[in-house]
Formats: structure tokens, C-alpha cells, sequence
């Protein structure tokens, strides 16, 4: 190896157009490099964070197990759409609770970043040549992925103790997950480009993971919400999350729901255009001129 | 070989007529009778009855539809092709329920206002026997070899025995209290009568009118005053019963041989009778308070559809059909 070394310090130079063949892939093979890094970085430090994985999985455990059973006979029952028959609470907020793992990784995928930031590789990753979007997207995708696992792993957990949708729903219900992961992966990053410090993240949990939870549909029917205030029934309707939600209740029914489906993918690109404008380099040197 | 292949083909062409079928539910409160396809799981027909139609049940061969139509004090027999009534039958004061003889020609009415229990002749259409029994009878079953005959009375706590060749009472058994529907086992071995406050369900070995056991409901977070078990039915095999339990909202599936109840499913509110499709491969119940109907898909114990009936619907008959 010393060898091997020495013989290329031997060696005559080569001339700088040689190097760049050499060293630079095409932009395509760039790009997807810099995915499956980014992406099993995402997955390397989900698999090291155990505990991350086990808070993960417990939070929508117990509200299945806890909060579910208490509420089973004081929310009462009703026939809504995707549901063909009588279903019990514990059925209802399924859905609900598979957004809320969704919202809950792509929040603390946010986290992640803003503790990135203030490592300084979220610096080393954004000066990577590549379009920033690509590189945002990159993330996205890791911390959608890492939240579909979670999900599924939440699923199996749930029919082990007799809460299953038609089996059907367990495929459906992907395309629906990962349209929704995206969009609240996306929300992650949009607020963590905005947010400076990690201390300031406590705020993004009180003014956003829970309000955007409970005020939607992930719990309450919406005609349950308009019985006691059709403010709140509105202020519902107009989350986000509220159609995150939906998509993946019909999805596990067999049933499109189109609404649901061009909203979530709005928000998307809304927050997406967000994420991309907040950590614009130029927007945060014009800020530092002003 | 060929014959086998005939006869398999033959099978499976028979296949969709034999599941091919209507569900009638007898609306208490809108005076009609709500016609369920079977196949498509939708209300097809809503035909008008009498003032409020409770017990309902067909004929051996399907032509004929009788309806107890309480407030009208009469049984209606309706043509379920055209939906007519095609004459009303004497019946006695406020009749709720009724069986029909395995001979296919007498009806057996509880009238729940005069304690008393009438049996009209079909064909003559005449009264031929009246029988005391307790107050405010209701639950009535015949047995398959039609020598006995049962009526529970929901004030006197009882199941009255009555021998159908004499039309007389030859036994008095107690059951808990306000016993609403009784049914025989197919083998007539043994005798099951349901009793909506008391909460359970008495199994009575027919030979000797003695209780050999008593079943008991039990749902999870569920007050106990709220699990009252009304009509239940078997399924063909007899291994199995599904049970109403009323305002719990749920059907309780039990194990007739050890008289355990395996599983609670979920169904509208007030639950009350039902009826097998042709197959009995669906269970059709009637849900009172919330009017409509749950399908729950026997084999896999899962209610998969309620259907919108009219309101307070009470009772189900099956009939099948050849389209389809």
C-alpha cells in the first residue's frame, strides 16, 4: 500500500482535465449518490436511536390502547364514509394515529436538521454541488421512509391486539402514507429552516404538532366537532393534516377520496416551495447584508 | 367421469340461484316492510303494511308472506311477488309473534295484551284454539317434529309447553326475567329461550323441561343493564348461535355445544332479530334505534355493510330467489 503510494507520487501529474473526468460522475449518477447517502444516513441514525424507534411506537400505542378504550363508549358510533358499517373507536383512530406518526418523524426529522445546522453538516451537505432542492427532496424522502416503516410496524402491533382494517388496506394504504409523509416531511422542513436554534424547538411542538393533531380529524369525526362548535369544525377542515388523515382512512377502505388527495399534495408543494425559499442561500445572505 | 364433471359443473352453475335471495324487515314505526337484496346488500322494495308490523315469516314454499300487524290486531298475508295483502287472518288482540307449524298451515300468535296464545288455521283462516298463557306473551317456537309448542310470557317470567295435538299447557318452566324469544335446536333436543332484563339465555333439555344450562354476556366496557338478549338463531350445523343483545348494539356468536360465547361483533343500535341469507353465509339483524340493517359475514364473524331500512325496523324473513 506504501508502495503503491509512493509509485503515484512518482508518477507524473495528470493534467487538470483528466482529474475531472476521473473524479466527477455524471449529474444523474451524482444525484442518486447523494439519495442512497443521505437516505441510509437517515436509516443508519433511526437504527442507532432505539429509543427514538420505541417513543416512536409507543405514543400511538397508547393512545390505541389507552385513550381509545376510555372513549369507546362516550364518543358513540356513526356511519361515515369510507366506513360501510358500525365501527368502534379503537377502528376509527387507526388512521388518525398512522398520521400522527407521520407528523410526529417528519418533525423530528426537522429537529434533526436544525441539530445538523448547528453541527455544521447540514452546512457540508448544502455545499455539496448539487441543486438544493435535489438535496431538500433527499431528506424528505429519507424521513418519509423511515416514517412509513414506523407505520407499518405501528400496523402490526394494532392487528395483534384485534384492530385491522380489510387486508387490502395494508397495500393501499402505501401510496397514501407516502404522499402524506411528504407533506408533513416537507412542513419539517420548511419550519426548520426558520427555526435557529434547538431550544426554539419546544415551540414548534406546542404551536404545531399539537394543534395541527388535535385539530383534525384524527380523532373526532368532523360532525362530532361541528356538534359542539362549527368554528372548530371549520378551523379542522382548513389542517392540513386533517387530509392527510383522510387519504389514509379511505386508502385502508378501498376508496378515493380526490379531495383529500389534491389538498395533500397542494400543501406539499406549498411547504416543499417554503423549505426551498427558506434555506436559499441568497435569501440568507441578503439577511445578513440587511 | 363424465357424470362426476356433470354434476360438479352442475353444482357451480347452481351456485349463484341458491345464493340468490331477499332479506323482509318489517318497519315497526313506518308501517311497511323493507325488501333487502341480497346480492347487492340494497333495499329494493318498501311495501306498505298494516300499523305496526312486528313478526313476519313465510310460508313452507315462499308464496305467501304473514305479518303481524300489532295495532291493526290481525296478521296480514301478503303475495311477495306483487307485494299485496291478500287477506288478513284472525289473529286476537295486539299479535307481536308468531311461528308457523311444520305442517305449514297453523300459526301459532302470542297476544301480548290478552295473555294468551291463538291458533288460526291458514286455510280455513279461522281461529281454532286459544290458549292461556302468561302476561304480555311475546317468544314463540314449534318444534321440528310439531308436537310442541312454546310461548314465553315477558311478565311471568315463564316458557309455557304447549302439546299441539291437544292445544293444552302441559308444563310451566322459569326463565329469567322478560323472556323474549325461544327457539328449539333442530334435533328438538333442546330448547333455548332468551330473557332480555335478566340477561341471559336458559337451555332446556326438552325431554324432561329441565334447565341443563344458562348462558351469560359480558362486553367490554359495556354497563351490564345495557347487554339484553333478544332474538338469536342457529346456524345450520347447530354449532353455533348468534344472539341479539339490544341496546349493547352487538351480536354475541356462541358455541352451542359448550355454551360459551366466542366473540361480540359490533352491529347498529337496539339489535333485535335477524335472518341467515339463502347460503347462510350472511346474517341480516334488524337495529331498531338506529334503522337499518347490519350484513355480518358468518365465516369470518365481521359485520361488513348496515343498510338504511325505515324506522324502528323489528323483525327479518328470508326468502330466496331464483334470479341472480
Amino acid at each position: 500500500m506504501k508502495l503503491d503510494s509512493q509509485n503515484i507520487e512518482k508518477k507524473s501529474p495528470l493534467s487538470e482535465e483528466d482529474t475531472v473526468v476521473i473524479a466527477r460522475p455524471s449529474r444523474l449518477r451524482a444525484a442518486l449518490i447523494a439519495l442512497v447517502a443521505i437516505v441510509a444516513r437517515e436509516c443508519l441514525r433511526f437504527l442507532q436511536q432505539r429509543g427514538r424507534f420505541v417513543a416512536a411506537l409507543v405514543r400511538p400505542l397508547v393512545w390505541l390502547l389507552v385513550f381509545a378504550a376510555g372513549f369507546r363508549a362516550a364518543l358513540g358510533l356513526s356511519i361515515i364514509p369510507p366506513y360501510q358499517t358500525y365501527i368502534t373507536y379503537e377502528t376509527y383512530i387507526v388512521p388518525g394515529l398512522c398520521g400522527m406518526i407521520l407528523l410526529f418523524n417528519g418533525m423530528q426529522s426537522s429537529l434533526s436538521l436544525v441539530y445538523d445546522r448547528e453541527m455544521g453538516s447540514m452546512r457540508l451537505l448544502l455545499t455539496c454541488p448539487l441543486p438544493r432542492w435535489w438535496l431538500l427532496s433527499c431528506k424528505l424522502l429519507a424521513s418519509t421512509a423511515i416514517s412509513i416503516l414506523q407505520v407499518y410496524v405501528f400496523l402490526a402491533f394494532a392487528a395483534l391486539i384485534g384492530v385491522h382494517p380489510p387486508w387490502q388496506g395494508y397495500f393501499l394504504i402505501f401510496p397514501a402514507l407516502v404522499v402524506a409523509g411528504l407533506m408533513l416531511g416537507a412542513l419539517g422542513l420548511a419550519l426548520s429552516s426558520f427555526i435557529k436554534q434547538l431550544e426554539n424547538f419546544a415551540g414548534v411542538m406546542n404551536f404545531v404538532i399539537f394543534p395541527m393533531f388535535f385539530l383534525s380529524s384524527a380523532l373526532y369525526p368532523l360532525w362530532r366537532m361541528a356538534e359542539s362548535s362549527p368554528l372548530l369544525r371549520d378551523i379542522c377542515a382548513a389542517n392540513p393534516f386533517t387530509y392527510a388523515v383522510e387519504l389514509i382512512r379511505f386508502a385502508f377502505y378501498q376508496q378515493w377520496n380526490g379531495t383529500a388527495l389534491g389538498l395533500t399534495l397542494l400543501f406539499t408543494a406549498i411547504f416543499m416551495g417554503l423549505a426551498i425559499w427558506g434555506y436559499d442561500p441568497g435569501r440568507a445572505l441578503i439577511r445578513r447584508k440587511g | 367421469m363424465k357424470t362426476t364433471l356433470a354434476a360438479l359443473l352442475a353444482t357451480c352453475a347452481a351456485l349463484p340461484a341458491l345464493a340468490a335471495g331477499e332479506i323482509w324487515v318489517t318497519n315497526e314505526k313506518d308501517d311497511t316492510v323493507s325488501v333487502i337484496d341480497v346480492e347487492t346488500l340494497e333495499v329494493v322494495r318498501t311495501l306498505p303494511t298494516g300499523e305496526r308490523p312486528r313478526g313476519i315469516t313465510f310460508s313452507k314454499d315462499f308464496s305467501k308472506l304473514y305479518i303481524c300487524a300489532s295495532d291493526s290486531d290481525t296478521v296480514q298475508v301478503m303475495d311477495p311477488e306483487t307485494g299485496d295483502i291478500l287477506y288478513d287472518l284472525p289473529s286476537g288482540e295486539d299479535p307481536e309473534q308468531f311461528v308457523l307449524h311444520p305442517d305449514d298451515r297453523h300459526l301459532y300468535i302470542a297476544n301480548e295484551d290478552d295473555a294468551i296464545t291463538t291458533v288460526v288455521d291458514t286455510e280455513t283462516r279461522q281461529v281454532v284454539a286459544q290458549i292461556d298463557v302468561g302476561i304480555e306473551p311475546e317468544g314463540m317456537a314449534v318444534n321440528d317434529a310439531g308436537t310442541v309448542a312454546i310461548t314465553t310470557s315477558e311478565t311471568t317470567n315463564m316458557a309455557h309447553w304447549i302439546d299441539t295435538e291437544t292445544q293444552e299447557l302441559f308444563a310451566n318452566t322459569l326463565v329469567d326475567s322478560r323472556p323474549r324469544h325461544a327457539e328449539f335446536t333442530k334435533d328438538d333436543s333442546e330448547l333455548w329461550v332468551s330473557a332480555e332484563i335478566g340477561g341471559t339465555i336458559s337451555v332446556f333439555e326438552t325431554d324432561g323441561q329441565t334447565e341443563i344450562a344458562k348462558i351469560e354476556f359480558e362486553i367490554d366496557g359495556m354497563h351490564p343493564d345495557r347487554v339484553q338478549p333478544v332474538g338469536f338463531e342457529f346456524t345450520d350445523d347447530q354449532k353455533t348461535a348468534f344472539v341479539a343483545l339490544g341496546p349493547s348494539n352487538h351480536i354475541a356468536v356462541v358455541n352451542a355445544d359448550t355454551y360459551e360465547v366466542e366473540d361480540y361483533i359490533l352491529v347498529g343500535r337496539r339489535v333485535w332479530h335477524m335472518a341467515f341469507s339463502p347460503d347462510k353465509s350472511l346474517l341480516f339483524t334488524t337495529n331498531g334505534v338506529s334503522g337499518d340493517v347490519t350484513v355480518i359475514d358468518v365465516a369470518n364473524r365481521e359485520a361488513i355493510k348496515s343498510i338504511k331500512v325505515g324506522r324502528f325496523p323489528w323483525g327479518a324473513a328470508m326468502r330466496p330467489t331464483t334470479s341472480g
